[in-house]
């Protein structure tokens, strides 16, 4: 392993985050507390509590999870698509470096931004409803797990992609809808029983139900299944990340 | 010895179907410094490529130092310092730490002091703390090489160093590839300024639709293909030649002040004596006489000339 070159990788990705702290620090505080605004005060009037937990403790794991999955993947794909951009990559591909140490520096350092804002906004949560965490290292578990396999997702849109529009296509097209349709702001058990059936095709509601117990114990699916989903998304996309690498499609001629 | 860069049969069709490299073979020595001619889309960026490990070869093989490119890539690209024909830099990095991320990527032990002299060397220890987009054309293509020599390479690729360059760099650059020749560094260079390869190089090969016409030693190159001119100054100017000095292709040049002869220095005579001779005999009076022998262009040109002869025949 050439832990050295993984290393630089990982602390010139962070640098980029270093730079724009205070503006990655201040946009999630800010949305989550329009969130809290939104949906905990306005509905959460309405709906007082969910399962024994009150709607506004309720949609924190959901919220999280809808913050965590978005800046991983956003991360990620600008993260590797920037060097493609400019040519930089060249140094990579010309570097003694194999595709998992590539991988590692980029998707940990994308990961390891996306936990931070997690943390965040769980934080700014504790400024709104009283938090309590049943399952905490579940709880640390799922979370790091969602940003290392949706960073990795991430690395394989940037990869993908050949201009800032198909940059922003996926997170915008398919995973936005997957997350808000897979109970961040509510449980599918309020659903009717049609949409039930269908919100179990949604990948995402796995990770956010497993999330959530972890939180409160409550879950819409086992937690086991929950884990193995999560497990077997960051299968796949190592797999896809790995013949990328072998292969060289699209950033090798 | 055995050659520090194994260049076997590569040949290269890119996606398209275009065939960039037609099966080049070549071996490089160790220490020297090799530059590569040929014009626009012969080749030359796609060979480099390839042996970096930015381009994967159609067929054929590489090895550097011994090293096998593909199945111990590792050891073969340590070695490998390149110099890419495009400005290709981070632009919000300061130039001190996209040097030392080069040094870390290739695995290098952090080591400010050699990195310090690098940039020194470059001229770009002043510039140090500023971001690389702040930097001039010329500047940013020294960083370019202050990555490439963070490392520490064995083996240094350098594609078009001097293109859009000013004449005070490209005679700094020069001098650095000197230095590290003496250094022991292996060097090839691609570039369209003949004069750059004739000032430098140890080796010139000629690459031209993706085949290496030739790889020769300079000097032996400009010898074997090099025709001398001879231009006598006249004392008094002629408009017209005497019949005597029909045959042997004389020009007049600098409105009758000298006659120019052109004569192939591997031809058994040269004629020059005979030449002289009539001149004397034919009552004209020779002020000066100037040799000069053709340069790696004309050389090149022709060659390259011959080339596209054949292939429309
Ligand atoms: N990625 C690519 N896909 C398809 N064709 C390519 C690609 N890169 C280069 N080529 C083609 O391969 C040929 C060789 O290109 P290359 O860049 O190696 O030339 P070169 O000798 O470096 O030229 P120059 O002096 O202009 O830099 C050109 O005809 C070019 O159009
Ligand atoms: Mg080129």
């Amino acid at each position: 392993m050439n832990l050295t070159a993984m290393a630089a990788i990982y602390r010139v990705e962070m640098m980029r985050f270093f730079r724009t702290l205070a503006q990655s620090f201040i946009s999630p505080v800010i949305s989550t507390s329009l969130y809290f605004v939104v949906f905990g005060t306005a509905i959460g009037t309405r709906i007082d509590q969910v399962e024994g937990v009150s709607y506004g403790a309720f949609i924190v794991p959901g919220l999280i999870m809808l913050t965590v999955m978005t800046q991983s993947l956003s991360n990620a794909s600008f993260g590797i698509y920037f060097p493609k951009f400019i040519g930089t990559i060249f140094e990579l591909l010309s570097a003694p470096v194999n595709f998992l140490e590539i991988v590692i520096g980029f998707v940990g350092a994308a990961a390891t931004k996306a936990l931070f804002i997690g943390l965040v906004i769980l934080a700014t949560s504790a400024f709104f409803v009283d938090i309590r965490i049943q399952h905490p290292f579940a709880m640390i578990a799922f979370l790091v797990l969602t940003c290392v396999s949706f960073s990795l997702f991430g690395f394989i849109i940037g990869i993908w992609a050949k201009n800032f529009e198909q940059l922003q296509l996926i997170p915008l097209l398919v995973v936005t809808p997957l997350v808000f349709l897979g109970g961040s702001f509510y449980s599918i058990t309020m659903l009717p029983p049609v949409w039930q059936t269908i919100s179990l095709f949604n990948p995402v509601m796995y990770l956010i139900s497993g999330f959530r117990w972890a939180f409160f114990g409550l879950a819409d699916v086992p937690v086991g299944i929950s884990l193995l989903a999560i497990a077997g998304f960051t299968a796949i996309c190592l797999g896809l990340v790995w013949w990328i690498f072998r292969t060289g499609w699209r950033i090798r001629s | 010895m055995t050659a520090i860069v194994d260049i076997r049969d590569l040949k290269k069709t890119y996606d398209g179907g275009f065939q960039a490299l037609k099966g080049v073979s070549l071996q490089i020595e160790q220490g020297e410094i090799l530059a590569l001619l040929g014009p626009n889309g012969a080749g030359k960026t796609t060979l480099i490529s390839a042996i970096c490990g930015i381009v994967t070869p159609s067929s054929g093989s590489v090895s550097v130092g011994g090293h096998d490119i593909v199945t111990e890539f590792r050891a073969a690209r340590a070695m490998i310092g390149l110099v890419p024909q495009e400005i290709h830099l981070e632009p919000f990095e300061t130039v001190w730490r996209t040097v030392r991320y080069s040094r870390g990527l290739f695995g290098c032990k952090r080591d400010d002091t050699h990195l310090e002299q690098v940039l020194r060397d470059l001229s770009l220890w002043d510039k140090r703390h500023a971001r690389t987009m702040e930097l001039s054309g010329g500047m940013k293509r020294r960083v370019l090489i202050a990555k490439a020599l963070s490392h520490e390479p064995r083996v240094l690729f350098l594609d078009e160093p001097t293109a859009g360059v000013d004449v005070e760099l490209r005679r700094d650059m020069w001098k650095l590839v000197e230095g590290l020749r003496a250094a022991g560094v292996t060097i090839i260079l691609t570039t369209h300024y003949i004069e750059e390869a004739e000032a430098i190089a140890d080796r010139v090969g000629v690459i031209a639709k993706g085949e290496l016409l030739l790889v020769e030693e300079k000097d032996a190159l400009m010898a074997r293909m090099g025709r001398k001119t001879l231009e006598i100054e006249l004392q008094d100017p002629v408009t017209v030649l005497p019949d005597s000095l029909a045959g042997y292709g004389l020009e007049i040049v600098r409105e009758g002040a000298a006659l120019r002869y052109a004569y192939d220095t591997q031809a058994e005579r040269t004629g020059i004596t005979k030449l002289l001779a009539d001149l004397a005999a034919a009552g004209l009076q020779m002020r000066d006489l100037q040799t000069s022998q053709s340069s790696l262009e004309e050389i090149f040109v022709g060659l390259v000339a011959e080339r596209n002869a054949e292939d429309a025949a």
